[in-house]
């Protein structure tokens, strides 16, 4: 078996302190294996965006192990500058809401992920044209963002999130905005760019019309996760 | 790499165009502040310069003759031109008074001089020089008369027979040159109401009216109306002349003040235009803070209208320095704008001020790293508020 993308154990993360202290997640375990797409399903206050923001090195875990393609994070030599470099290298990010930079044309919203991180920029741009004719916006490659219908620039971020082939990828309720055909499309994309590849993907939702097309869900209450077994209906 | 200021001034180019108009107008007006004390202290030089003097004699322990009265002896000219390292002697006066062209009217400074001596417009735009010993005049362009025309002065009309060019008082009021018997006249003599009461005055004295002192009281009133006195004499010395021996000669044997150049241009710039200066510098500085405050607020909105995507910017990876250096360059870019057009603007409407506006280069270069230091000051508070961004704001929750 190859290393998982994401494995936590037993993590934990309390805000505040003394009396006034809140436990939002209380033990999170969880393995996610490269290429997979997983469903993060629970209520609202369950604890998802706090674990989203561990599993995106945006904030601290109070205790408990997490590693990213087998290197350990969060341990004591991590520095914030660490923690940048590992959120623009090895994790993306799709958004509820596309946000994206509204002054870039599309091209340039996928291709600044690479060149933050160095890349040449012609080199950058070509890749950026890559994942937005493999998500069919390609056509739209040198408008302006407000020109872009919803779904399409649900799309553009998904390319953005895809940009530097990062081994994980959190989504964070990605079909919210999107009625249901659009929706399943989006999952579709997802499922296929997981696999092309090797991304493993975590989408935060409680949209019903997408749940059933997991293989496997945790679902989270009460800062704890629970595993289960999806139906994993093909879109 | 993408320049993220400058792609973020092109999407909201009108946005950012006028907003640089605006912070430009107020660059224009500090620009042009600056300008009008440039422009008096050049007026103060000029006058100098015109003069075309080495020495200004006047009144003992007075600063005339254009920081306060002074009052000299006509005759003195005379006795100075008998001194050592002294080549030209000129009597002047000086007076600003209210002069009428029919329906024109100008504040001017009246000048009598002599023709040929110190104190005579060096150069004239058009016209002549003064050539009758009555009731000609040579007019600065500035006062608005004409070639030909009879300006108004007290009881006389003078015709305007030459035209000079930048020949102001330090007060900005342009120069009319008229013989000096002439403007003696304008200066000290009384109206004709005012003589025929003098003399009827005198006559009632009887310390002047004597009975057997044939002679007296007609000796008396006609010292009355007649002047000898000037406000300085201008002295142009011999080449090898020190100016500063020659006034201490001056000041020791005549009982009078004489002033070098380099003294009377401490006494005109550091002095009479003092106060003026520092109202200008008062006003220059409440320009410069109110526009430092104008691009903090401008940038600083502009900033937080980006906030969400600062947010994402950070969560993908953006370091601090390059979200600090597009504010940096965006604020910088809001002044280079500014600059421009308030250089612009200060050009065009200067001319269109009563007053000599004197806009040099050297000041612009001074006031565009000023505008550009401003802006980068200003820049800081928006940059601490989008370092303080944090990154997981871009994730819901």
């Amino acid at each position: 078996m190859s290393t998982p993308a994401i494995h936590i154990e037993n993590l934990t993360k309390r805000y505040g302190a003394g009396d006034t202290a809140v436990d939002a997640l209380k033990g999170v375990d969880m393995t996610i294996w490269p290429g997979e797409v997983v469903g993060l399903v629970g209520p609202s206050g369950s604890g998802k965006s706090t674990l989203l923001k561990c599993l995106g090195a945006v904030i601290e875990p109070t205790s408990g192990r997490m590693t990213l393609g087998g290197q350990a994070i969060f341990d004591e030599s991590w520095k914030i500058d660490d923690l940048r470099t590992l959120r623009r290298d090895r994790i993306g990010f799709i958004f509820q809401a596309p946000y994206l930079i509204p002054f870039l044309d599309v091209t340039d919203n996928v291709a600044l992920l690479p060149m933050l991180a160095g890349v040449p920029d012609a080199k950058s741009r070509s890749r950026a044209l890559e994942l937005l004719q493999a998500l069919d916006v390609g056509h739209r490659a040198k408008a302006a963002v407000a020109q872009l219908s919803g779904g399409e620039q649900q799309r553009v971020s998904i390319a953005r999130a895809l940009a530097n082939h990062p081994p994980v990828i959190l989504a964070d309720e990605p079909t919210a905005p999107l009625d249901s055909e659009r929706a399943l499309n989006v999952v579709r994309m997802l499922n296929q760019m997981a696999q092309q590849y090797q991304t493993a993907i975590i989408v935060v939702t409680h949209d019903e019309k997408i749940i059933p097309t997991f293989k496997r869900i945790y679902h989270i209450r009460d800062g704890r996760t629970y595993e289960e077994a999806g139906e994993g209906r093909a879109v | 790499m993408i320049n993220l200021a400058g792609r973020d001034i092109l999407h909201g180019w009108g946005k950012f165009l006028f907003t640089g108009i605006g912070l430009g107008l107020l660059i224009g007006v500090t620009l042009t502040m600056a300008g009008v004390y440039r422009g008096m202290v050049d007026d103060a030089e000029v006058m100098i310069d015109n003069a075309g003097a080495d020495l200004w004699v006047v009144q003992q322990d007075t600063l005339g003759p254009y920081a306060e009265p002074s009052s000299v002896r006509d005759d003195v000219a005379r006795d100075l031109l008998g001194q050592r390292g002294i080549a030209q002697a000129g009597n002047v006066t000086y007076l600003t008074m209210q002069v009428s062209q029919g329906s024109k009217e100008a504040r001017v400074m009246l000048v009598g001089y002599e023709p040929g001596k110190p104190g005579e417009p060096e150069y004239l735009v058009a016209g002549r020089p003064l050539a009758r010993a009555h009731y000609e005049a040579l007019a600065d362009i500035k006062t608005g008369f004409a070639l030909g025309e009879q300006v108004r002065i007290r009881r006389h009309d003078y015709t305007v027979v030459g035209l000079t060019r930048r020949m102001v008082s330090s007060s900005g009021d342009p120069m009319l040159f008229i013989p000096l018997k002439d403007a003696q006249e304008v200066q000290f003599l009384k109206d004709n109401d005012a003589l025929l009461n003098e003399r009827a005055r005198t006559a009632s004295n009887p310390a002047f009216n004597r009975p057997n002192v044939p002679g007296l009281l007609e000796a008396v009133q006609a010292s009355q109306a007649a002047s000898h006195f000037v406000n300085a004499v201008l002295l142009r010395l011999q080449p090898e002349a020190d100016a500063q021996a020659v006034a201490g000669e001056i000041r020791r044997w005549q009982h009078l003040q004489a002033y070098t150049r380099a003294q009377m241009e401490d006494i005109l710039v550091a002095r009479l235009i003092a106060t003026s200066a520092k109202q200008i510098f008062m006003f220059l500085v409440i320009l410069a803070i109110v526009s430092a405050a104008i691009v903090a607020f401008i940038i600083y909105t502009m900033t937080l209208n980006k906030i969400r995507e600062i947010a994402v910017l950070k969560l993908i990876g953006a370091t601090n320095r390059t979200i600090s250096s597009m504010i940096l360059q965006q604020a910088l870019g809001l002044g280079l704008i500014g600059f421009m057009v308030g250089k612009l603007a200060a050009t065009f409407w200067a001319p269109l001020f009563p007053k000599y506006v004197l806009l040099l280069p050297g000041d612009a270069i001074k006031g565009f790293a000023l505008v550009m230091l401003m802006c980068a000051l200003a820049s800081t508070f928006a940059i601490r508020a989008a370092l303080r961004v944090d990154p997981a704001t871009a994730i819901g929750g």
